[in-house]
């Protein structure tokens, strides 16, 4: 809404303050997550801007806390760069060692995830579907109830079924977790699908099996990714779970954020910071092209 | 539909036969049957999922609710004093209740369960931990009269509050956890009691998480009503650029923005160096923003600001703008017209944000346990404290399904306003 000629001057202060306000809710927004990448680089082990970075003057940055992210676990951390250095460093870094749990379990409970959710995804979205409400609810519930008391009771069961301790438990929890956000963005994409299409394919001989993977799939592929990668995100993300049901051999990148924040709160936490800012980021242009893409295939905007 | 139906029925003798399919079958038998197999395509699809969740996720939680009301430390290894119990349901306890007693404290001993004993007691009457441990040690050179030999050992033995608390626990499944989860406790004589004032600490807790959450929902919408109002008006390429701002904080991880918030708020932090700076605090007296109520309040009200943004902005971009220029054109002012044309028609996208930012303040547990100090715990804290400090599972249980029905009961609010389909990401 633009400013009319003929607003008063109360008017016009009114338009700019109101813009004023705005840019600082989003200031309020963005500048926590901005803060820590210049803080990351900091050279000494303090969590505010010294003199030095002030003044931008290069010795007060360093990459030191970059460094720590690989050395910090390592058998020997002061031995010559070589070969060998980086064969220690991909076993036994601590971080290196939780990102690829993180990367294994968030895969395997996406997987999981979207292909179950996708199927019941097609299910829900029929019209025919008997009790919709009270199965979408059961379903979505794992977003509602607090993680906490999901993870109260996955200690209880998996205590009694064997499964604590083991990927196979973490990658079932995660997966349940990521669920509801695969349900609701296919269910969404599916909203404006045009099912003349698939009735179609099937007047013309094509197996359910064909047009699932011929017809419907392609186009609501957008849908499935964005839904994958919430759900990823989700387990990405998750730390309660992995803190009440996994051993030692599970820990995950937020686990060892965790341990870091509760133990020795150092900058080398907001250098994994800022490297999950940069992952985030793009993520979310990844998210908002298939977004795009969606709605220009659905024909929903002109793109 | 009834009347439809029916002048159909009425109408069909005239036609002196129904309609039928190709094969014979009535017309309406064939419908019925296909409608059957959609319905029951639709819902094998959805099937596989269903059993998923229900294994992964009902079940557990159902366990978790049994686990809250069932309890078998004590019954379970103290065999000979659970049967005097039941033998004797009113006597005061005899000779004979001290020798199966004994019995029990021998055989626990060395099953080595006398710590899972003792630690059930200790739920109930603090302190008796160690009695049981203590006297397990001893318990296989305890000599006839029983009485005696265990009051020589400790006179706490005689006492008649871990009597009664033994007499409770000799039944598997007790309401005692809800008991104390409610603040209350079980009086020998006047039945259910509430603790002293100063004893209480769940209800109060509850209290403490019910308002800050809803502080919590009060400032994300005096933040979010702008800033979804300016994204609604503004032209689609400017806002969904701005979009992004919101956008970003919702998809960077929990922890990252919890531990901004920690680096930020720290008296030695970012903030309290720009104050100092511009002159507004003195450096010796640097604002405690972190590890109280402030923190958890500041960094939870950042984080679940999207959840707001979100929904507001999702309905206030269907409002056509025409309304408010109308209400103009009629000689409302800019507030009338703001106050009673555009805000009400915003208010089920108000409700959405502010019932969505609610239930998940409720539960939250990682910013308060990392920003909140000891003020700003919140209920889920508590559950997570019984879980991993105090083992006291049962009690972890009793309180997570007492918060679980809270916040089935906000979601069934929710479901009922404004339906869980039309929950919307980006």
């Amino acid at each position: 809404m633009a400013l009319p000629s003929y607003a008063g001057p109360l008017e016009r202060a009114w338009y700019y303050g109101f813009r004023v306000i705005c840019g600082l809710i989003f200031f309020f927004l963005m500048a926590p997550i901005l803060i820590i990448i210049p803080l990351s680089f900091n050279a000494e082990p303090y969590f505010s801007f010294t003199e030095k970075m002030l003044s931008l003057d290069p010795e007060g940055y360093s990459l030191r806390w970059y460094d720590l992210l690989l050395t910090f676990g390592m058998l020997a951390p002061d031995a010559p760069r070589d070969a060998a250095w980086w064969a220690d460093a991909w076993e036994n870094s601590a971080w290196i060692r939780a990102a690829k749990n993180s990367i294994i379990i968030g895969v395997a409970s996406t997987i999981l995830a979207t292909a179950l959710g996708t199927l019941a995804a097609l299910g829900l979205s029929r019209p025919e579907m008997p009790y919709r409400r009270a199965i979408m609810a059961i379903l979505i519930s794992p977003m509602i109830v607090p993680i906490i008391i999901t993870a109260t009771g996955l200690f209880f069961f998996y205590s009694a079924t064997g499964l604590a301790g083991s990927y196979a438990g973490v990658i079932l929890a995660h997966a349940t977790l990521g669920i509801p956000f695969v349900i609701i963005t296919v269910t969404a994409t599916l909203v404006g699908f045009d099912h003349s299409l698939t009735r179609a394919g099937a007047s013309l001989g094509a197996s359910p099996q064909t047009i699932f993977f011929k017809i419907t799939l392609p186009l609501i592929l957008p849908g499935v990714i964005s839904g994958a990668l919430f759900a990823f995100i989700t387990s990405f993300d998750e730390v309660v779970v992995v803190l009440f049901v996994a051993a030692h051999d599970q820990q995950t990148i937020p686990r060892q954020m965790w341990n870091g924040i509760r133990e020795q709160i150092s900058p080398a936490i907001l250098s994994v910071a800022t490297i999950l800012v940069i992952f985030s980021i793009a993520l979310l242009t990844t998210v908002e092209l298939l977004r795009r893409r969606s709605e220009r295939l659905r024909g929903l905007s002109p793109g | 539909m009834a009347d439809i139906a029916d002048t159909g029925m009425a109408s069909a003798p005239a036609r002196a036969e129904t309609l039928k399919t190709a094969d014979g079958t009535p017309l309406k038998a064939a419908l019925a049957h296909a409608a059957k197999r959609a319905r029951r395509r639709a819902f094998l699809l959805v099937a596989p999922l269903l059993a998923f969740v229900v294994l992964t996720f009902v079940a557990p939680i159902g366990q978790m609710l049994y686990r809250s009301v069932a309890n078998d430390g004590f019954s379970a290894n103290m065999p000979n004093l659970v049967r005097w119990f039941a033998e004797n349901p009113e006597t005061e306890p005899d000779e004979s209740a001290y020798a199966a007693l004994a019995a029990d404290l021998a055989l626990a001993a060395e099953a080595r369960t006398i710590g899972v004993v003792g630690t059930r007691i200790n739920y109930d009457v603090s302190g008796t931990r160690s009695l049981f441990t203590s006297a397990g040690r001893r318990a296989a050179r305890l000599e006839a009269p029983y009485r005696e030999a265990l009051l020589d050992l400790d006179e706490e033995w005689g006492s008649p509050a871990l009597w009664s608390a033994m007499r409770a626990a000799s039944a598997a499944h007790t309401p005692n956890f809800y008991i104390a989860a409610l603040d209350r406790q079980v009086d020998p004589e006047e039945g259910i009691v509430s603790v002293p004032e100063d004893q209480r600490i769940y209800v109060p807790l509850f209290w403490r998480t019910m308002m800050i959450s809803a502080v919590i929902a009060g400032i994300c919408l005096l933040l979010g009503f702008p800033v979804a109002h300016l994204l609604a008006t503004l032209p689609m390429r400017l806002s969904n650029l701005l979009m992004i701002l919101v956008l970003l904080p919702f998809w960077t991880s929990l922890l990252v923005r919890t531990t901004s918030w920690m680096v930020l708020l720290q008296s030695e932090g970012v903030v309290n160096d720009v104050l100092v700076s511009f002159g507004i605090v003195a450096d010796d007296a640097r604002i405690q923003m972190m590890y109280n109520q402030a923190g958890t309040i500041i960094a939870m009200t950042h984080i679940l600001l999207p959840f707001m943004i979100l929904p507001l902005y999702s309905v206030m971009r269907t409002i056509p703008p025409s309304y408010v220029r109308a209400a103009r054109s009629l000689g409302a002012n800019n507030w009338t017209a703001f106050w009673r044309v555009y805000v009400p028609q915003t208010v089920p996208g108000i409700g959405a944000g502010v019932l969505l930012v609610f239930i998940l303040a409720v539960g939250y547990y990682i910013t308060p346990a990392l920003v909140g100090g000891s003020s700003g715990q919140l209920f889920s804290n508590m559950i997570a404290f019984h879980m991993t400090r105090s083992l006291n599972w049962s009690m972890a249980a009793a309180l997570a399904a007492l918060l679980l029905g809270a916040i089935l009961l906000l979601y069934w609010l929710y479901d009922r306003l404004i339906g869980i389909d039309n929950m919307k990401f980006g």
